[in-house]
């Protein structure tokens, strides 16, 4: 086990601890900086899309994980980015000035939202945010002349310092990389400043915060602000990404697939938005395989145990039936939350931080070292 | 001048009148405690003072300006601070980013500037860092410096309160209940800090105290409250032996 000998503020307030973090840390940049010739162009495509949902997952960690307001309404953000990307960019506006207006544009609705969530707390203003999507998306699909409706919009190939950067380039992930990587290293600033800590004071006990002299409302309103900005961000990355948007793609399903990034990832800790991506990207591909090749399995295992050739066909069809219906992939998704949530609550990331506090203290490791506390009484009456 | 006055001051639930026409003033520099049995109003005064209920009626001042319509943020930014009887600490972080919270009313730097953790956002956590260390050191606070307060005991969690309110370098500080849960030894301790806060860091305070002998032991004045009116005011000699907080206490 490493012990860290502390001889300076700084030491506390520099974001690798030691050299270790810069060692890991370098090499995970290195590898993927030779991703783009190593990886098909499929996993590439993939790990493009980690990028886009890590930079939403911050985002939501931000209001969620620190801020303490949880958001079902990121869709709505997501869409009004790659809206406001897709149309300056038919108006000839360069993509520097309709990346920064999409994140912009989508802070300043942030904020508009985060004003009636002053009054709303836990379920309403989940209840509230999910109206609020359903209001963008129902808005767009309306909107004909700016949006063209259901008709949806195409997006034309990034054009970034006059060379165009297709959406399956080396390039376009790079420059997602570079827009996550930022969006974290920023993050992570405000994290270790009053901002970030005032965030975190609001999450665990509004009335104490308060009576330090936090301004609850402003604060409030800015983290819906920053985290609608970044999410608008990853927005025009995201339409860029799909070439095509339109409407039924911003649904309550995505805002879903955000939450469970940080929910599955760990809601505590910035990793946990980059595990929690990873997992709900590489999960579609899984969850297409199983659809595929699962009732065939299925049906050779009847076989094998001896039902007649028909039986098997039958058996095989109605699990491709199941397979295939729709919505299954909402109940997987479902069970998903709900098993993290039972078992694993502090996501893949806190996972992470057990098997490696495993091996520091092998062969010591207590399991209760990671038990929830009992948490002592506390007041409910100021909140 | 008086640190803080209070006119007057009112508040009724519906017909329930918790504190009732209570007016009364803080000089600089003394330990001001309110006693009382439960339900007596103790709590309610601090809460109004902080902001978190509205007086019905009556007024508040502190260093002669009024502070009633003061939200209840601006209320630290002048320089109150105060403790919760069941303790409202930031459960999920460490005890430094609880105490380096209490200084948020000294911080100065803009969002943009943290965003990219500018060199004087730097000096500035420096700074802050430095002031938080002061107050580790005044209350013993070494040994938890790192650790998250959902996993220490309740005795230390006390003094973490009281840590950061000092850290927001108040003028005046309210103590609701600051020996409630704390056994003999760590009362003692919490006696001298009470003592220390007004002759050295020079900090009016008003506690809110069920144990009469720390009580006796650090108040300059006391006030006794029963049903949200001021039963008696003076030395804790003549608080304690005044008929009607006797009455009061025993039921007489």
């Amino acid at each position: 086990m490493r012990f860290l000998f502390k001889t300076d503020y700084d030491d506390d307030i520099r974001l690798f601890p030691h050299s270790g973090y810069v060692f890991s840390y370098g090499t995970l940049l290195v590898l993927l900086a030779i991703a783009p010739f190593v990886l098909s162009s499929y996993l590439m495509s993939q790990l493009v899309f980690v990028c886009i949902y890590a930079t939403v997952g911050v985002a939501l960690l931000i209001l969620t994980g620190f801020t303490g307001q949880a958001s079902l309404g990121h869709a709505a953000f997501l869409a009004i980015g790659a809206y406001t990307a897709a149309y300056l960019q038919q108006l000839g506006v360069p993509f520097e000035i309709y990346f920064l207006a999409a994140g912009l544009l989508a802070g300043i609705v942030g904020a508009i939202v985060g004003f009636p969530a002053l009054r709303l707390q836990g379920i309403y203003l989940v209840i509230a945010t999910i109206s609020f999507a359903f209001i963008v998306e129902e808005i767009l699909a309306r909107w004909e002349s700016v949006t063209r409706g259901n008709e949806g919009m195409r997006v034309k190939t990034l054009q970034l310092f006059g060379a165009a950067v297709p959406r399956d380039s080396p390039a376009f992930f790079f420059v997602c990389l570079a827009v996550l990587i930022l969006t974290i290293v920023g993050t992570l600033n405000l994290l270790r400043s009053p901002t970030g800590r005032a965030f975190v004071a609001i999450r665990d006990s509004e009335t104490a915060a308060r009576s330090l002299g936090i301004n609850v409302s402003l604060y409030k309103v800015k983290s819906f602000a920053i985290s609608a900005g970044i999410t608008g961000l990853a927005g025009c990355l995201f339409a860029h990404k799909l070439s095509f948007i339109s409407p039924e793609m911003f649904t309550l399903q995505l805002s879903i697939e955000f939450i469970i990034v940080i929910l599955i990832g760990g809601t505590f800790s910035l990793h946990g938005a980059v595990l929690g991506a990873i997992f709900i990207v590489m999960i579609d591909p899984f969850l297409t395989y199983l659809k595929d090749d699962v009732p065939g399995m299925i049906g050779h295992l009847a076989a094998a145990f001896g039902a007649g050739s028909e039986r098997a066909g039958h058996i095989q069809d109605s699990v491709a039936a199941v397979a295939s219906a729709n919505g299954l992939k909402g109940a997987i998704y479902g069970i998903i939350i709900v098993l993290f949530v039972l078992f694993e609550p502090l996501g893949l990331y806190g996972r992470w931080l057990k098997i490696k506090l495993f091996f520091q203290l092998f062969p010591l490791y207590k399991r209760a070292t990671f038990k929830r506390q009992k948490l002592y009484v506390k007041s409910e009456r100021n909140r | 001048m008086s640190c803080f006055r209070a006119e007057n001051l009112s508040l009724h639930f519906g017909g329930l009148k918790a504190v009732d026409a209570v007016s009364f003033a803080v000089e600089k520099g003394e330990i001001l405690s309110i006693i009382g049995p439960n339900g007596a109003g103790k709590s309610s005064i601090f809460n109004l003072i902080s902001r978190i209920y509205r007086p019905t009626t009556g007024k508040i001042f502190f260093e002669d300006r009024d502070i009633t319509e003061v939200p209840a943020y601006g209320i630290a930014r002048l320089g109150i601070a105060r403790t919760f009887q069941n303790i409202e600490l930031f459960e999920n972080a460490t005890v430094l980013s609880n105490l380096l919270v209490g200084r948020h009313r000294h911080s100065v730097t803009r969002l943009w500037q943290e965003l990219l953790f500018l060199p004087s956002v730097r000096r500035a956590e420096k700074e802050h860092r430095h002031r938080v260390e002061q107050v580790i050191e005044f209350l013993d606070l070494e040994p938890y410096r790192d650790k998250l307060i959902t996993g220490l005991p309740y005795g230390v969690r006390k003094v973490i309160e009281l840590a950061r309110a000092l850290c927001t370098e108040p003028k005046l500080i309210l103590l609701d209940e600051p020996s409630s849960g704390l056994n003999v030894e760590e009362t003692d301790d919490m006696s001298f800090w009470i003592r220390d806060m007004k002759s050295e860091l020079g900090i009016t305070v008003v506690m809110v105290e069920h144990d009469m002998s720390l009580v006796n032991r650090v108040s300059d004045r006391v006030i006794a409250l029963n049903y949200g009116r001021v039963l008696a005011m003076g030395t804790p000699d003549e608080v304690q032996r005044h008929p009607d907080v006797i009455a009061a206490y025993l039921g007489a």
